[in-house]
């Protein structure tokens, strides 16, 4: 209590500095990190490390300890981190191009390791993103292009992730999911002769439709032919006689008065008195 | 330093900044001795018998020493723990006054008996209120109806808030993240200004917009698993999307499958995320556009022409064998009449019938009847057909 009084300053700086020692030695490890405990560089302890299938508010997290000025901690991401790769070509082996443009998540298992390999998560990122590229194009150019275009169907993705999986071993990682975002045919010819390919495809689609069409349409006409023409065989069978006397009446009167009003080019007939028709006009008795 | 002895008179420039300093610790103290007055600790006695002593050890000279602002102390006669004489009184007292009086306003130094108790009390009631207010508002939680709140101790999860009033510890040791889970947050992907090319599973190529709405389910996860969740969701649906796309035809995409499309990549979606545990629930996805790119655009609309071409051939086809059947059923019925009635007198019919079309057919044309029988090779035939225009002139 004296040399408080005596000195009050510097006892306040004292406190305000064993304060914060005290504070310090007591981190707060949140649920998002892991971190790992360095003596003059040493690692000793980790804190919060990742396990398998332990629910979110685990004996991990929390308060912890250090000893000041000793111990120094290095926090490392606990969450499930993101490497997204640049657009990559690919070349299949039909010789065919395809674009990839592809991600994987990972999240750091081993931290101790991560820090003495890494040092941070950048880094570790940094290291799987050209190795990302390279098994991709890797396991792609061993297939034909038509397996390109849904390549999880053949396990394509899960040969990728494992291969990816044992390069991030090193960086104390795991990869959780590698996918594919986009497969596209690159610029210029191949893009080019695939519109043509669409357009020349559609084309043909819509000639084939309208010769379709035509046909059908032949079809309807020939029907509807044979239905009439039956229909007349069924009523006009019954007498032929009949029938031709009949249609020759309308005939007749088609060819040279016109059906319907409509008007028939002038006709003139030349009677013979020896026509039926004027059998009776030079009288009977003659 | 030469600006010192100036400005702490004469006397040892040493002795001037210690009493500083302890004027300092004695302000300390007096907020502290504030501090414990409302328990009822009378610090106060004490307190300035401290001051005094300090004052003693900093001031040993005879003389007065000057304050920290240069004006000499005053000898006043204080009742309260006076156990140095007059002399004594340094100018620390006079600075533990002023400092007294600047933080209890009321310059309580001044009087006798139970110096600054009053003002001491208000200030502990304040403190207090202060930390009651800070009591409540950092361990009640008013969540509202569409939140939830995730309860940290000390960093480490605890427990999830439902709506209404949560109570927690108080806040160094509980922090509560609140957050909406009922909002549904929609992801545009492929706007319209732009093409977003995919490929499909024939090899064909389609332009495609589609939005993914979704929301927290589990909010902890949510917020403690991934460490980009927004950025994750949108390059699921990405994946999810091309993934499904890249299995189905072109004209189902544009067509009638986009239903199923929709479907599978929500369920796809959902399963990429729960696996990565991301605390979300896809509400859905909709296909906003799928169509073919512009460059075949024109391509595309060919066939549709060569449908309704096809069709209108079609239209007339059946227009064509309805006028022809129909025609036929009448003309069929006219026969059937009329061979009806001729059975009933054949003969008569007969006759009837042709004498009624040659009046109709010859009442209408040029009739000429040539009775000698030697006539009829040299009949002019110009002459005969002189009577066609005379006819349509008139």
């Amino acid at each position: 209590m004296e040399i408080i009084r005596r000195r009050p300053m510097l006892s306040g700086l004292v406190g305000f500095f064993l304060l914060f020692t005290i504070l310090g030695s007591f981190p707060i490890d949140p649920e998002t990190k892991q971190a790992v405990v360095v003596q003059f560089g040493k690692p000793t302890r980790i804190l919060n490390r990742y396990k398998p299938g332990e629910p979110i508010g685990g004996p991990g997290a929390g308060i912890s300890w250090r000893i000041p000025f000793v111990d120094n901690i290095v926090w490392i991401d606990k969450r499930v981190l993101d490497v997204d790769m640049d657009r990559q070509q690919v070349l299949s082996t039909d010789q065919l191009r395809l674009e990839v443009d592809a991600f994987a998540r990972y999240r750091i298992v081993d931290p101790l390791r991560m820090y003495i390999r890494a040092r941070s998560v950048e880094r570790v990122s940094e290291a799987l993103r050209p190795i990302l590229g390279s098994e991709l194009r890797n396991e792609l150019g061993q297939r034909p292009f038509s397996d390109l275009l849904s390549p999880e169907r053949q396990g394509v993705m899960e040969n990728v992730r494992l291969g990816l999986d044992r390069v991030a071993r090193q960086y104390g990682a795991e990869i959780i999911d590698v996918r594919i975002k986009k497969a596209d045919l690159p610029d210029g010819t191949p893009l080019q002769s695939a519109y043509d390919r669409m357009r020349t495809a559609r084309l043909q689609e819509a000639r084939s439709i309208r010769a379709q069409g035509a046909k059908q349409a032949q079809i309807i006409r020939a029907e509807a032919d044979a239905q009439a023409s039956k229909t007349y065989a069924a009523s006009f069978g019954k007498d032929q006689d009949f029938y031709e006397f009949y249609r020759a009446m309308q005939s007749y009167q088609t060819t040279f008065i016109g059906d319907n009003g409509e008007k028939t080019s002038p006709t003139t007939i030349i009677l013979s008195p020896q026509n039926d028709y004027l059998k009776e006009f030079t009288g009977r008795g003659r | 330093m030469p600006a010192l002895p100036l400005f702490f008179g004469p006397h040892a420039s040493y002795s001037g900044v210690m009493i500083i300093i302890s004027g300092l610790g004695a302000r300390a103290r007096g907020l502290l001795s504030d501090i414990k007055g409302p328990w009822g600790s009378s610090g106060g006695g004490s307190d300035k018998g401290g001051g005094d002593k300090g004052g003693n050890g900093g001031g040993d000279g005879d003389k007065p020493s000057p304050g920290p602002w240069g004006e000499p102390a005053k000898r006043r006669p204080r009742s309260g723990g006076g156990g140095g004489g007059a002399s004594n009184v340094s100018s620390l007292d006079e600075f533990m006054r002023r400092s007294r009086a600047r933080f209890g306003g009321g310059g309580g130094g001044s009087f006798g008996g139970l110096p600054g108790r009053p003002d001491r009390s208000i200030i502990g009631w304040g403190l207090l209120g202060v930390i009651l207010l800070w009591l409540v508002f950092t361990s009640m939680h008013r969540i509202a109806p569409e939140e939830r709140g995730v309860v940290n101790r000390f960093g480490r999860y605890s427990h999830t808030l439902g709506p209404g009033i949560g109570l927690t510890l108080p806040s160094p040791i509980d922090r509560v993240i609140k957050i909406d889970v009922e909002n549904i947050r929609n992801i545009d992907l492929g706007s319209s200004g732009t093409e977003t090319l995919m490929l499909t599973g024939d090899q064909n190529i389609i332009d495609i917009a589609y939005s993914v709405r979704w929301n927290i389910r589990d909010p902890e996860l949510y917020l403690f698993e991934l460490a980009q969740p927004d950025d994750t969701i949108r390059q699921v649906a990405e994946s999810a999307m091309r993934a499904v796309i890249s299995r189905v035809s072109l004209d189902d995409a544009i067509g009638e499958k986009r239903g199923d499309i929709e479907t599978q990549v929500n369920d796809i979606m959902q399963r990429i995320l729960d696996q990565y545990r991301a605390g979300v629930r896809i509400q859905g996805v909709a296909i906003k556009q799928a169509d073919p790119p512009n460059a075949v655009n024109d391509a595309f609309k060919e066939v549709t022409a060569a449908q309704q071409e096809a069709q209108s051939y079609m239209n007339q086809a059946r227009a064509y064998a309805l006028q022809l059947t129909a025609k036929a059923q009448g003309e069929a019925t006219a026969f059937d009449k009329v061979y009806e009635e001729y059975r009933l007198a054949p003969g008569v019919t007969q006759r009837r019938m042709y004498y009624e079309t040659m009046e109709r057919v010859l009442s209408k044309v040029d009739k000429t009847i040539i009775e000698a029988p030697g006539v009829i090779p040299y009949l002019p035939l110009p002459q005969v057909q002189k009577s066609q225009p005379r006819e349509q002139g008139q």
